[in-house]
């Protein structure tokens, strides 16, 4: 199956062209946040103050990497669990935000925003971090430096590899592929 | 009598936090190879390859199988004749792993209280189990667990009555609901019998053990072999894509209980399966 090269920021335009099951490769600059910064980030939105980032059009990676060895970039970097985030999401979708990549399937209420918001939900492969890593080319901490590994941070990377599970449709992988595969109990 | 030194336990520790985060276990490794070539999906092919090709990756020590290196978990077997020089057995196993974490540039995912939420920032405290056996024999049995498959671990009090197919439904309904998230393909360990927090240990210590190495029970290892068998059944797939491979193993322990229980706790762990066994 051919890989579909995407850049971000995501436009409206490449992300509807997108469809659940498309193989794509990542260019550009993404972030990083995960539990943690998820919820500062909600908190300074509930304040109305300003982000460290302008997320309009931008894509978030669910990860915390472990820590660089000397000359590398990065040390492993794959996805986390994106479910912990289904109740930190939406205030950052309603700011611009347009892409997520994490593992895991998402609640009814994300994917429902998704749609509603013109998002796209990416998955990455779960325990694949020293691969992934191979795609990454810098790492800056731009926010949130004291929490470590889950500090928010701007990756840029060329020809990420990520699998697009929730298109801008509602249309899901992990509801659609599993039930081809499973057999009646006997 | 056995003399050993601290010195020697927080070198051996530290020495296996850092490999067993690098190199995938070789029956992990075949464990993929051989899935390759039965699983059905187009997509779960692809992730089985991909994750081959991480672990050829990290064995170059470039960066770790999964950046979630873990909680270290230490199942420790000391003989009473031996006698530990130098500190405390406990302090030891701890600083082994502090330098393992940092030397090995591994990530420090513990906070000192699960409230407050502080980071440790040296992976520290590890989870220790101590067992008192006859002779000087020592060793550790150790794991770092990633916590996207703990999440979706389970326990239940079934009633006796429930008895072999209450196990199996509770089983397959919690790597149902796990799903994708565990990160697929699966370990799924079992601790049945016992307490509450018995039926715990025993899962836990069930996905240390080599993989596809069965109970030595013949009634325990036909139902591994059903369970796995029903696992599969499920349709997940790798990474939860779909697909005829979701669980490499099912290991099953057990432990003598209550006339009025039947404890279970079902421990799942993703398919970056990190043990490693220190003989001294």
């Amino acid at each position: 199956m051919d890989k579909i090269r995407i850049t971000t920021p995501l436009t409206e335009d490449v992300i509807k062209k997108l469809h659940a099951g498309d193989r794509v490769l990542i260019s550009g600059k993404i972030f990083t946040a995960r539990d943690a910064a998820h919820q500062k980030m909600v908190a300074l939105i509930d304040r109305a103050e300003p982000l460290p980032v302008d997320f309009e059009g931008q894509v978030i990676y669910y990860a915390g990497p472990s820590p660089a060895r000397p000359g590398e970039v990065i040390g492993a970097c794959g996805p986390t669990t994106s479910y912990r985030m289904d109740d930190l999401t939406e205030p950052l979708l309603k700011i611009g935000l347009k892409g997520m990549i994490g593992k895991g399937d998402r609640n009814a209420h994300i994917i429902t925003c998704i749609q509603d918001y013109g998002g796209v939900y990416f998955a990455a492969i779960g325990g694949a971090g020293a691969l992934i890593s191979e795609s990454i080319k810098s790492s800056t901490i731009i926010a949130f430096e004291e929490l470590g590994a889950e500090a928010l941070r701007c990756l840029e990377v060329i020809d990420m590899p990520a699998i697009v599970v929730i298109d801008t449709l509602g249309n899901n992988l992990y509801h659609t592929e599993p039930q081809k595969y499973k057999k009646e109990p006997i | 009598m056995k003399v050993i030194a601290v010195s020697t336990v927080i070198k051996a520790v530290k020495e296996a936090c850092i490999e067993m985060n690098f190199l995938v276990d070789p029956m992990i490794l075949n464990g993929f190879e051989t899935a390759l070539q039965s699983e059905a999906s187009k997509i779960g092919q692809g992730i089985l390859v991909d994750l081959i090709e991480n672990a050829r990756i990290a064995s170059t020590y470039k960066a770790p199988i999964c950046q979630d290196t873990g909680m270290v978990i230490a199942f420790v077997k000391i003989g009473q004749d031996v006698r530990i020089e130098g500190g405390l057995l406990t302090d030891a196993i701890q600083e082994g792993i502090r330098q393992g974490y940092e030397d090995g540039y591994l990530r420090k995912s513990i906070v000192a209280d699960p409230i407050l939420r502080k980071n440790t920032n040296d992976n520290t405290p590890g989870i220790i189990y101590y067992d008192l056996v006859a002779g000087d024999g020592f060793e550790i049995e150790l794991g770092s667990k990633g916590f996207g498959s703990e999440n979706m671990s389970r326990s239940k009090m079934l009633k006796p009555s429930d008895g072999i197919e209450g196990i199996v439904d509770f089983v397959i309904d919690t790597v149902e609901k796990a799903g994708s998230n565990p990160c697929p393909p699966i370990i799924v360990g079992i601790g049945v019998g016992g307490t509450l927090d018995k039926a715990a240990q025993l899962a836990k210590h069930s996905l240390l053990r080599p993989l596809n190495e069965p109970s030595k029970m013949a009634h325990i290892e036909s139902l591994e072999k059903r369970l796995l068998q029903a696992i599969n059944d499920l349709g997940i797939g790798p990474q939860g894509l779909g697909g005829t491979t979701t669980a490499l193993a099912v290991h099953i322990e057990t432990f003598p209980t209550h006339i009025a229980g039947l404890p279970v706790v079902v421990n799942l762990n993703c398919h970056a399966s990190r043990h490693k066994k220190i003989v001294l």
